[in-house]
């Protein structure tokens, strides 16, 4: 449906096409379906009401308590280079679930509120377990993927589950995991990010309402790749959802995640924590699409997007990569990282974020080196437009007991217009003489004879400025699984809508 | 809370503990806005962001840490230099070892006298450079020296001189807690270079107000000598008018802390600064901090920091390195880099080497690198015959070198180049 005039000979597929990529935040729309809150405010009656929704073990609610006790005695921080308006944390509701959702949960996913199905399919989700995501053209057989649909404060179904548990995964919702697995759970969860590890992290121990949970058995390469899709949809809600991933002995896993939310002009909250257990030889390959809301051009509404990453590199070789491409939040504050404990341990980073209009966007990774001949390397691109600030905010520490320990970074800024920054804040700190260490990071703009160069081609300049932009992510780019480097070339572009000229 | 009050305790002790001098009305006024600046910060604790990698304790502790004196026998720094000597013993001006102050193309007297002057050019500068300084960082130590220092030079160079002004700070009693305050200003299209030597006191805290006009040359060559249980805080404040020139490095072996600030802000179009350091460090007691923050807010102009570590036995050193750009200050060319060579397993280097860039059409980079010596070209040395530990020596110097370098005066760099390879020789004492 197009509501475009066109010139004639031009194909109604193309205008499609165009506007699709048309620069206004796609996932913008609302789900209209009935929903159930908790009531505003934070108090530890909402903690405990949060775990009686998901039946919860003792042990579960009393772990929420302790971390809502500890919270009350916490302050924000604010060393982050992001400016937004205090968060008033008892005006949000902690917890939102789709009525439908409500009494029983469904099945299977053919039990599910047409409505949510309708909205994964909008957003391009292949919740049917034959779907296959759109433009790759192999076989079914070879590309598959698992997917744990998060809406609001609950799971509405996982894919895959049974062909999965012959395998011997475990994937499901947090709230599942804890009925049908809680030794595994109780056995890791806070074990990577403990319950007092920050302000966001402490209220996510208190709060978290569902997830995804992970578990890969000793020597098992997960037979497809596995990914989770949140949603946020009910207004002045937060979502606080929480991830655990465990790989054990010589597993293999890969894991995608995405997020959208509704266009609205009151700025929501999101706090997340995920936790990666990685055991010796083991590897985990972590993607992210974040594309969560980002405001308006002036800044009105948007997702503050607060989230606490680490993995945890236990067993020797074992190997993790992180990779993210952000391009939504009105506020990011996020820093992946990895700790490299095991001797031969391996910690990679690649990140893209873009921060175009109001946007403000504070994010890096740690990378601690505690064993032997352990590497890790980052690869950060920041791109900043109109009048966002970016910022590459990392640690790299090599301990007296890291011998040989390698580390190579690289951050590179562009800047698009003149009225946006682009800040760079390392922290570097070697403690043996085996180690080596490398930083390198510019900042400069768009080439002005590249962008030449693209537009004697016939190109218009915002063309240019997006494929010499994508060409400045390339190495990010390629490091994500295939769908989703699709999916994130055109994001770059569509970030970038609006910022030239 | 309890944290708080520490450091508002810190403060107004260190303020009770010099006493204010008497001095004309603004001289009185700037003090006394600096003093009131450092009781809203209160002193330097741990915990402040700023001093993550350095301790400040040793800095601010009352009554002021003990220092054993070091005497040793090498001939002085730039002692073969044709200048103009001025003494300094524990902090005091010693006019009887100074040589007279006068020199053409320069106005030359001391603090002391400047600031009972009713009328004095030094208003517009004194403690101006340093408040502009306390933002977007605040620098408390530099506050502190503006608020008690009674001791330091205020020189103008009006036109060109050929000869430097060499100032030497003398050791002298193991408690002495000096405060050295200096006022530079070049005029427009004059040039100056100013030379610092020596440990100075116990603890040492100075600051350098340096105004470089229109089309002006500023040249700071200092050397913190072998001292090794001396404390010293730094700051140069430096201001750059349009078309000028600033250069300054240090070079640094031993003392048990030191932390050196060096702030710059270009003003004027087209100007150029380099910040160089080159130290070497030996033993778990030495910790030095190099902490640079240049602020462009004019076009076209070009910033450098090179700075280089070279460290032993559980030494530590720290690089905390900014380029600031601000809106509109276009064509800015802004380059740090800053290298830590670590001679053995014990030894640390901690850097944390900032952008913050509000402008687009701009070209800044930095580079950091930790590790050892380079086993390639330690084989390639070996292999044609020279000794394992000398060819170490050689690589150690070639390192220090690159900073070395950036002294754009051959005469001087030389000195520099000897007493680092003086300082590797005593390794195998």
């Amino acid at each position: 449906m197009s509501d475009v005039i066109v010139k004639e000979g031009v194909e109604e597929e193309t205008v499609q096409a165009v506007q699709s990529l048309g620069g206004k935040y796609k996932y913008g729309f609302e789900t209209d379906i009935e929903i159930e809150y908790a009531p505003l405010g934070l108090t530890e009656d909402i903690v405990r009401l949060i775990s009686e929704k998901n039946n919860e073990p003792e042990w579960m609610l009393d772990w929420r308590l302790q971390a809502f006790a500890r919270w009350q005695k916490m302050e924000e921080p604010d060393w982050a280079m992001v400016d937004y308006p205090k968060i008033d944390f008892q005006d949000i509701y902690y917890y939102a679930r789709p009525k439908s959702m409500a009494e029983e949960k469904p099945k299977s996913l053919d039990d599910v509120d047409p409505k949510l199905l309708e909205t994964y399919a909008k957003l391009g989700i292949p919740l049917k377990e034959q779907a296959l995501l759109a433009g790759v053209e192999v076989s079914e057989e070879e590309r598959r993927v698992a997917v744990d649909a998060v809406f609001d404060s609950v799971s509405v179904g996982t894919t895959f589950q049974e062909e999965l548990k012959k395998a011997g995964v475990i994937f499901m919702s947090f709230s599942e995991a804890l009925k049908e697995h809680p030794e595994l759970v109780r056995k890791y969860l806070g074990t990577v990010v403990p319950q007092s590890d920050n302000f966001y992290a402490t209220l996510n121990s208190a709060v978290f309402s569902d997830g995804s949970f992970v578990y890969i058995p000793e020597g098992v390469k997960c037979p497809m790749e596995l990914s989770t899709y949140f949603r946020i949809n009910a207004e002045n809600t937060g979502q606080f959802e929480r991830t655990l991933i465990i790989a054990e002995k010589g597993s293999y896993v890969s894991y995608l995640e995405g997020c959208t939310a509704p266009q609205r002009d009151v700025a929501q909250l999101h706090a997340a924590v995920v936790e990666l257990v990685i055991q010796e030889d083991a590897e985990i390959k972590y993607s992210t699409v974040q594309n969560w809301y980002p405001g308006d051009e002036n800044g009105v509404g948007g997702i503050y997007n607060f989230v606490t990453k680490r993995a945890d590199c236990r067993g020797d070789r074992a190997k993790v990569m992180w990779t993210q491409v952000e391009t939504g939040s009105a506020v990011t504050w996020k820093y992946p990282s990895c700790i490299l404990r095991g001797d031969d341990s391996q910690g990679e980073f690649y990140s893209i974020a873009i921060a175009n209009n109001m946007q403000q966007a504070d994010t890096g990774t740690k990378m601690i080196h505690l064993g032997k001949n352990t590497k890790s390397r980052i690869v950060s691109k920041g791109i900043s437009a109109g009048k966002a600030q970016n910022t590459y905010r990392g640690l790299v520490s090599m301990h007296p007991k890291a011998a040989n320990g390698r580390n190579y970074t690289q951050c590179d800024s562009l800047l698009i217009g003149d009225k946006c920054g682009a800040h760079t804040v390392p922290y570097i700190e070697v403690k043996n003489n085996s180690a080596r260490v490398e930083h390198e990071a510019t900042t400069s703009k768009v080439d002005d004879e590249q962008l030449f160069y693209c537009r004697q081609r016939g190109m218009d300049e915002e063309e240019a400025v997006a494929l010499v932009v994508n060409g400045f992510c390339k190495e990010v780019l390629q490091a994500l699984p295939m769908e989703f480097a699709m999916e994130a070339q055109a994001l770059v572009a569509i970030s970038l809508e609006g910022s030239v000229g | 809370m309890a944290m708080n009050n520490l450091k508002f305790d810190a403060s107004d002790a260190l303020l009770a503990a010099f006493d204010v001098p008497n001095g004309a009305k603004w001289a009185m006024e700037a003090r006394g806005f600096a003093a009131t600046n450092l009781r809203r910060m209160g002193a330097p604790v741990k915990r402040d962001e700023y001093w993550k990698y350095t301790n400040p304790t040793g800095l601010t502790a009352l009554p002021t840490p003990k220092a054993a004196l070091f005497i040793n026998d090498e001939t002085p720094m730039f002692d073969g230099v044709d200048r103009v000597k001025l003494v300094f013993v524990d902090g005091v001006f010693d006019a009887a070892q100074s040589d007279d102050l006068a020199l053409d193309g320069v106005e030359l007297e001391t603090l002391e006298d400047a600031l009972r002057k009713d009328i004095h050019w030094a208003k517009d500068l004194f403690g101006v450079l340093e408040a502009n300084g306390q933002n977007p960082v605040e620098r408390p130590l530099a506050a502190l020296n503006t608020a008690v220092a009674t001791q330091g030079l205020v020189i103008r160079a009006t036109g060109k001189t050929d000869k430097p002004i060499a100032i030497r700070y003398i050791h002298s009693a193991d408690t002495s807690d000096a405060m050295v305050h200096h006022v530079v200003k070049v005029d427009a299209g004059a040039n100056l270079t100013v030379l610092e030597s020596g440990p100075g006191a116990a603890r040492f805290n100075s600051v350098m107000e340096a105004d470089v006009l229109d089309g002006a040359a500023f040249h700071h060559v200092r050397t913190q000598g072998r001292d090794h249980e001396r404390r010293t805080a730094t700051h140069m404040f430096g201001r750059l008018g349009a078309d000028s020139i600033f250069r300054s490095f240090t070079m640094t072996v031993n003392g048990v802390l030191t932390r050196n600030e060096s702030i710059l802000e270009f003003t004027g179009d087209n100007a150029k600064a380099t910040v160089g350091g080159a130290s070497a460090g030996d033993g778990n007691g030495f910790h030095h901090d190099d902490t640079v923050f240049v602020t462009h807010d004019s076009l076209n102009c070009e910033s450098r920091q090179v700075f280089k570590k070279v460290l032993r036995n559980g030494a530590t050193g720290v690089f905390q390195g900014k380029i600031l750009v601000k809106e509109g200050a276009q064509k800015t060319d802004g380059y740090q880099i800053s290298q830590g060579l670590l001679l053995d397993d014990n030894s640390n280097f901690l850097a944390k080497p900032e952008l913050e860039i509000y402008a687009d059409d701009v070209a800044c980079s930095h580079g950091s690198t930790v590790g050892a010596i380079d086993d390639d070209a330690l084989f390639y040395l070996t292999s044609r015959g020279v000794p394992k530990s000398q060819a170490q020596d050689m690589l150690v110097l070639a390192f220090l070198g690159e900073a070395i370098d950036e002294i754009d005066d051959s005469a001087l760099s030389e000195g520099i180049h000897i007493r680092l390879a003086e300082w590797m020789e005593r390794r195998h004492g």
